[in-house]
This record gives structure tokens, sequence and C-alpha cells, in this order.
């Protein structure tokens, strides 16, 4: 069967791909080093739009306005600029309500883009751009070590990682933050409370990395402008060893927190990227595998949800669960050393 | 166009839900149609694989395993028409609800009439209405524009206008639909169904027509204001979905090949099975088909060839579940847990679930609270549903389901259960159906993938019906009273093929069984005390041919509408006792 896998890894060759949502100008050039918040492709971005009826303003039929308009499509007007101009002894004029782009004039009517903002698409991780997506962006590769989560807040930032959880099952508090974190990632555990949300805020931290979230918590975490990773998922969850190993040997190095929305359909993760110097460019990670033993998997599901094991039998058929469902099953080793039963849709491979 | 049972023997068909891909095959066993085997395996539209090919062919190659017969070629690819060495199969269909909730923008004139028309016309498909945009909308036309711009609509449903009435205010209402998009960028544009004004095909084209991804057009759902006619509009909603799908999701557009163009939303065919039920059953009752999967809940009814098709993906058990909260409250999902369950580990769980949608309980509690969820989300689905149910269906009591003979059941939460009693007791808890019911359990998930090869062969699934592939529960008796725990409220009498009689005393508040396995009949006598109404009026005793399943008849006496104890200690004290009378 195959079996879905998250990425832990200590080293591996990443390769992103980092793109505009909407057409725009690609800055970085093929083969150009770049950093994370180095800005690779820009765009600029229209807020709103305002119609503006000239036929009905005129009173006229939509052939005798659109001989009338003063603007084309393509025109940047100013407030107040005149887009029509009426006949007879004292013509009515159609101006703009505010300053704007002519994006489609005719049918009676103009359509123009007003409040135009850039947006710039930062390299979202240090490495190599090996291809420019026209238009769009760019393909960056690095090597270091990965580690993926299951849930982020959609912003992205490097900085250098402040280990705050003594042990996997650590609980992040207000009262660890203080000014001296500024700047910083911080590996935290579980967050149970706004007030830590807060001063993490206030104390200009870089980031957060979070073993796992209270649901409440949810909509304000993702306000906040720095990022947050969750590597395991919501309630009271202590952070998987295999994640927490990897990031607490880590800290104090300049890490990437790439906190990118969980999209199941595209891929993408949130994740901690680890740049580290390498002599010979290493595997990237599979993107598929089959169940097998001697995998490390972790569960997904009660009981223990978010331990790491270690497959050791894929049993034949299917296994009766304390549930009282049947399905196709696993033994795995626990690092406790005690065996548990685990139906293989609750595992996935660590890999 | 039907091929016909000597054209085509065999049919394989596949469905290809959110968590898995099943492949079925049909095949012509000693003259009739028979369902001969089914295969399964996890559904692949999403990331590693982002191929819904990939999961098909993994079912068909587990179909492979157990028949021993051989589907696709070297190549994976589905050997079609059969060879004479007996490889491959004559005909295939497929069904789809697997890929994100497509985002719909409903349009119509007024919130009563067409816009009520047009979101009915969504709810046929695993869509959710992000916005709707009528006569009386408040909004200028460049923020209707930004709205569309910030909301990406997958799909635009327009109705209104009578045929041949006025198209002025419609026209009006779809500009700002083509300015929008208009500036969206070609490959993000909305598919456009109208199913308004026919009159207006003409100038609808040359609006829209070169601003969408699809352009489609059916007969008006309103051809008149008092008249209103889903059908035609949603067969082309169907094909609508489907394009939006091969958009998104690679490997659509193989299996539409594979299928030669039979390609259905699960939904859709699920509700062209129950039109043709109903038409075939034509009781004065109506028929029911549920089916609660991760993709969303899905009710079907038909009312004498009338049918009504309702998709509910925020009632779904999978990537939607956090949404589930705002339609409901936690406590109102853990009043039907047996066990003694937490709001925060409930909390936790929607959310932890819906990162893992496949993943199925290991645990007692982990199950309890399965089962918790499946109950409100198929209550608050039959609610929603109750809306668009013709006012004229028979019903004991307006309040009350309206009566229903037979309920169909599907879905993973319901064919994965552990036991037939407790997909039973879901089913009770969550419709609450009052009389006389048959409830039937289609485990294989067979109903939808049956609407498919309709189309492809219309005596199969008609032959498939009558062959027993689906597994009948019993009969439920649930006599529509409420009155004092403990009063007695029925009395019946099972008289067997045999002449042997069985009978129970049923008391408010109590599931009582009288055993008749399936295959068998009887003759069932209801006598209710009181005020307690079966179906041949409050008090009244009658007579009725019964048919056996898994647990016999099962009396359920606990009152409709169903109102569980507040005191949480003995609610589930009572709800343990259920499960243990219907067999744990």
């Amino acid at each position: 069967m195959q079996a879905p896998l998250i990425h832990i890894l200590p080293l591996t060759t990443i390769t992103r791909e980092r793109l505009l949502p909407v057409a725009g100008r690609v800055t970085a050039r093929l083969n150009q080093k770049v950093g994370p918040t180095d800005v690779v492709a820009e765009a600029a971005w229209a807020r709103e739009h305002v119609l503006i009826d000239v036929a009905g303003a005129l009173r006229l039929s939509i052939p005798a306005a659109d001989r009338l308009l003063r603007c084309k499509v393509g025109d940047t007007l100013p407030a107040s600029a005149e887009v029509a101009v009426g006949t007879g002894l004292f013509p009515k004029t159609v101006r703009t309500p505010k300053e704007g782009k002519v994006i489609a004039a005719g049918g009676g009517q103009v359509l123009l883009e007003t409040g135009e903002t850039s947006l710039q698409l930062r390299a979202g991780l240090p490495g190599n751009v090996i291809e420019v997506v026209s238009e769009r962006g760019v393909v960056i590769k690095t090597v270091g070590a990965l580690i993926q989560g299951v849930w982020g807040n959609g912003r992205i930032e490097t900085g250098v990682m402040v280990n705050l959880a003594e042990k996997p099952d650590g609980v992040l508090t207000s009262a660890r933050l203080d000014v001296s974190m500024r700047g910083s990632i911080i590996l935290g555990g579980m967050c149970k409370d706004a007030e830590t949300l807060q001063t993490a805020a206030e104390v200009s931290v870089r980031g957060l990395i979070l073993s796992s979230l209270f649901p409440s918590l949810l909509p304000l975490a993702s306000k906040m402008r720095f990022p947050i990773m969750v590597t395991d998922g919501f309630g009271s969850l202590p952070m998987n060893s295999a994640a927490y190993r990897l990031l607490s040997t880590n800290a104090k190095r300049e890490v990437t927190l790439n906190a990118e929305p969980y999209d199941r359909y595209t891929g993408a993760r949130p994740e901690v990227i680890i740049p580290l110097p390498v002599t010979t460019e290493p595997t990237p990670p599979m993107d598929v595998e089959d169940f097998a033993a001697g995998q490390t998997v972790r569960m997904r599901r009660p009981p223990s949800v978010g331990a790491i094991g270690t497959l050791v039998t894929l049993r034949p058929g299917l296994t009766l669960l304390p549930s009282g469902l049947r399905a196709p099953a696993a033994d795995v080793k626990m690092e406790t050393g005690e065996t548990v039963i685990v139906p293989l849709v609750n595992l996935e491979v660590v890999g | 166009m039907p091929v016909s049972l000597i054209e085509g023997d065999s049919l394989l068909a596949v469905d290809i839900g959110a968590a898995t891909t099943r492949a079925v095959l049909f095949d012509v066993v000693e003259g009739q149609y028979r369902f001969v085997a089914a295969g399964h395996a996890p559904s692949t539209a999403e990331a590693p694989f982002k191929d819904v090919s990939e999961g098909v062919r993994n079912a068909i190659s587990h179909l492979q395993n157990v028949t021993g017969r051989a589907f696709l070629d070297t190549d994976r690819t589905l050997v079609t028409p059969s060879q004479p060495s007996g490889a491959g199969v004559d005909a295939f269909v497929a069904t789809l609800s697997a890929g994100p909730t497509l985002k719909a923008v409903v349009v119509g004139l007024l919130a009563d009439v067409s816009l009520e028309s047009a979101r009915r016309l969504t709810e046929t498909v695993y869509a959710r209405v992000v916005d709707s945009i009528g006569l009386n909308d408040p909004r200028r036309p460049d923020e209707v524009i930004d709205g569309l711009l910030t909301l990406h609509p997958d799909m635009v449903v327009v109705t209104g206008g009578t045929d041949g009435g006025a198209s002025r205010s419609l026209q009006k209402i779809l500009e700002p639909i083509g300015l929008a998009s208009y500036l969206m960028p070609a490959e993000k544009r909305p598919s456009i169904l109208f199913a308004g004004n026919q009159k207006m095909e003409t100038e609808v084209k040359s609006m829209l027509g070169t601003l969408t991804s699809s352009l489609h057009f059916s007969p008006n759902v309103r051809p008149s204001l008092e008249t209103e006619d889903l059908e035609p509009a949603a067969r082309e909603l169907a094909r609508l979905f489907v394009n939006v799908r091969k958009r998104q999701l690679k490997g659509v557009d193989v299996i539409d090949a594979w299928s030669n163009g039979h390609i259905l939303p699960t939904g859709y065919a699920t509700g062209r099975m129950m039109r043709y039920l109903s038409r075939v059953y034509g009781s004065t009752k109506g028929i029911l088909s549920v089916d609660i999967g991760a993709s969303g809940t899905l009710v079907a009814a038909g009312f004498k060839g009338k049918s009504t098709l309702g998709v509910y993906p925020q009632f779904g058990l999978g990537e939607n579940l956090p949404g589930l909260l705002n339609h409901t409250t936690l406590e109102n999902i853990l009043r039907w847990s047996p066990l003694d369950i937490s709001v925060g580990v409930l909390r936790d769980y929607l959310y932890q679930k819906s990162l893992y949608p496949s993943t199925i309980p290991a645990t007692r509690e982990d199950q309890a609270i399965s089962q918790a969820i499946a109950r409100e989300c198929l209550h608050l689905s039959i609610q929603a549903a109750r809306r668009d149910f013709p006012s004229n269906a028979a019903s004991l009591n307006s309040r009350l389901l309206p009566l229903f003979d037979p309920i169909l059941a599907g879905g993973g939460a319901l064919s994965d259960s552990p036991t037939p009693g407790q997909s039973l007791l879901l089913l009770l808890d969550a419709l609450q159906p009052v009389g006389v019911t048959t409830i039937i359990l289609d485990q294989n998930n067979l109903l939808p993938i049956l609407g498919a090869a309709a189309g492809r062969n219309n005596l199969l699934p008609v032959q498939v019906l009558d062959s027993g592939a689906f597994m009948s529960v019993g009969t439920v008796v649930s006599p529509a009273v409420q009155t004092a725990y403990g009063a007695q409220i029925l009395r019946a009498r099972l008289t067997y093929e045999d002449g042997t009689e069985a009978r129970s005393e049923l008391k408010f508040g109590t599931i009582e069984i009288l055993p008749l396995p399936s295959g068998h009949g009887g003759t069932l006598t209801l006598q209710p005390s009181g005020h307690a109404d079966v179906g041949f009026g409050p008090g009244r005793s009658g007579q009725i041919p019964v048919t056996g399943g898994a647990l016999g008849v099962v009396f359920d006496g606990r009152g409709r509408p169903l109102d569980l104890p507040s005191d949480p200690v003995r609610r589930r004290e009572l709800i343990k006792k259920w499960h243990w009378t219907l067999g744990g």
C-alpha cells in the first residue's frame, strides 16, 4: 500500500517553486544565488475597481455615450479627470471619482483600476535559482535539514532559532518570552493561550515553531505578522521526537521558517529549512513510498498522535481494531519499546 | 444511448471519492446482471500523486487480484471492449466526488424565487455558495466586481426571468460578472451555467461567451413563476462540474475518455437512481437515500417520480470538519456520544481529523466521537434537505420527517460501521424516521455507481437491485408519540411464514427487536396505545407484510421527535442500552 510521507530529514536537497499568484515581472536571474528575503519577482495588484456609467450619467444611448468618451484603455487618469463630456449648451461632464487606470471602455461604461499596490515575492529560502518561470517566479534549490509541519499561517521569515522547549511536551508561555528574543525564531512547544501569541508579537520574534496549538487560537495565529508553524496538530500534542531532535540540535543556527498553509492538493506544507554546508549534493526527499518493514512512521490518529515508531511487520489481511473496525494494519514498535497495532491509513512515513 | 444486454455484457464502474476509490465489476450470471466483486485503493487526487487515474488504476488492480481477471494492459490502460482471451470489460462508467469543494456564485432576480432555485440547483453538486447576486443587491456594480475578484468562484449559476419575459434586469446583473471574468487570468475564469430566460441565450453568448472557461445553457429552471424544474439544469450542471474537475484534477480527462463521457458527479448519479427507484416503488410514501462521506453528506429523496437532491460538503467528515461548528455546537455533537468526552477533546478532534480525512478510528473513544459527528452531520443534512421536500409529501405530522420506505444508506461512516446495529442506530438517531420503514445498507456504495451505469445500460441497475447486492438491515417501526418514559406505546405480533408468532410490548424510551432473518417474510400486527401513530392514524391498529433483515423487525419506541435526556449520565446510559439492544 502506498504511504503518505512527511519530510523530517537531517540533510537533503530541497527544490521549491516560488510563484506569483498573478502574472508579473521576474527579477531573479537563472543561476543567481539568493537569500531568503531577496525579492525574486514582483507584480502590480489593483485593490479595487470603479465602474463609471457614462451612458446613464449623460442619459444617452450606449453608442452615443461611447462616441463621447475621452479616454481609452491603458490611460492613467487623475481624480476628477474628464471621462466624457455631453453635448448641448450646458454639457454635463462625467469625471473620475479617484485616480485610476482605464482597463475597459465601451458599452456606455468605463472601468477604472484604482489603489494599485505592488506585490513582492521573496525567495523564502537561501539557494540557487535553477529555473525561471516566465512572468511568474523561480525554482530555487538548496541543501540542508528539512522539517515539515501540518499548519502554517502563510508568513515567511529567516532568523536565528532559539530553543525554549526543553522537552517535546513543553508548553510555551508568555513568561518565557522577553526582548532578548527580538528577531529570533522561537522553537516552542504547545501554545495554549492568546497571551503567548500577543507577547511574541510585542517582543518582535521572527517566528514560532510550535508542536500544537489550541484550535480557538487559530484566528489570532492566522493574523500574526510573523510566521507560525505547527508540527503535530491541534490541542495539547507534544512535538514528534524526530522533529524535536532535529530542531533542538540545530538551535542557534539561522533557519528559514516558511509557514505556507498546508494544501493537500498541491502538496504545499509549512516547513523549516536549515541550510547546511556540504561537499556533495545529498539525495532529494522521496515523493512516494510503499509501506515496508523498517520504516520510521508517525501516528496520525489516537492513541499516541504524533508518536514516532518503527514499522515492524505488515499484517496480512484485515485486522480487528479496538474500535471494532477491520482494516489493513501493521505492528509498530514505539520508542518506548512497546509494540502496537496501527491501521495503515493512520500512519505516515517519516523520510 | 443505452447499450443492449447482448452488445455489452460486463461493466466496470469506479467511484472516485475523497478518501477511497472503488472499482466494481458487474457481469451477467445465469442471464442476469450481478454485482461480482469490488476492489478499492486510496484516492490519489491529492499530493504527492495529484492524478486521480492512479487511484483508479490501483483500485482496478485490486479488483484484478480479487477476481483473477485482467482489466488493465501492461501500460495500465483499461482494456475495452473485452477480448476473446477474457481480458478487459465491455463498458466502463465513473462517478466522482474527490476534489476541493467548488466555490459557486448564484445569480437570479428575486431572492425567494430564482435565487432560491439557483441555490437548490447548486446543491446538486459538491459546491458551496460563496455569494448571491440578485435584483435587490445593495452593492454597486464595481463592488460586485471586486467581490468576485476576491472570491474567485469556480462556477456561476445564473437563473431568472420567465421564458420570453423581460431581460433587461438580468442583463444588468450579468454585466459585472462579465467584467470580473474579463479581469481574471484566463485559466482562473469561472464556468457559467445559464438556466434562466431562454430568449436571452444569444445575448448571454455575446456578453459572456469569450469571458468564461466554459459557458453552459440549460432549459429554464423556472419557465414560469409557478413552475420549477431543476432536472435538465442539474444534468447540465453535472457536465459543468466534470469540466471544472478536468481542469482542476489531473487524470479526470483520462477517466472521462475511458468512460466515453460517462462520468458523473457522485451526487447526481445517486439522484438519478432515486428518480428511477421512486418510479419503481411507486408507493404513497417517499424513498430516501443518504450517504455520509469525507467529501460531504448527500440526501436524495424521491416522491412519486419527483426527486430532490442535496449535496452538503459543509457536513462532510473530511477537510471541512472545522466548519461544522458554524452550523452546530460541540454540545450538540456530544449529546450523541455514549462515552463521557469533553468539548475540548471533540474540538481538537474536528481540527485534527480535517488534516487527515482518510484516517479511521482505532480506539473505542475515537469511534464514539466519529459516530457522534456522523450523526450530527446527517441530522443537519436531513434538516437542510427537508426545506426542499414537496409540501404534499405524505407525513404523520408536519414537524416530523415525511414517511419514507425504504431508506437506503451508504458512505464510509455507515458501510464501515463495525456492526449493522451501529449503522442502524446512527440512522435512527439522525434521521428519526416515522411509521414503518425498511432500512437498506449499501455496504458496497453501489447506488451512485448504478446511477452512472444506467446511462450505459438500463437493464443493469434493475437486475442488480433485485439480486440482493444491498444488505437489508431490517424493518423499523417508529411510532410518532411523546409520553412518559416507561409508558406502554405499542403491542406488536409478528406472524412468521410457518404460522408461528412472536410478540413484543414496546415501552416509551426503549428499543425492541423481533428476529426475522433476511430472505424471510412475515405479517406484523401493530396495536398502538393512546395517540401513538405508526401510520394507520393515532391509536389505530393495522396489519402489514414485512421482510426480514440482519436485525429483523426493530421497534424504536423513543418517540418523535427524539428527545434525549438532558442529564448527561442518564443519556449516556440510555445510549449504551440502545447500542446493546441492537447488538453492540
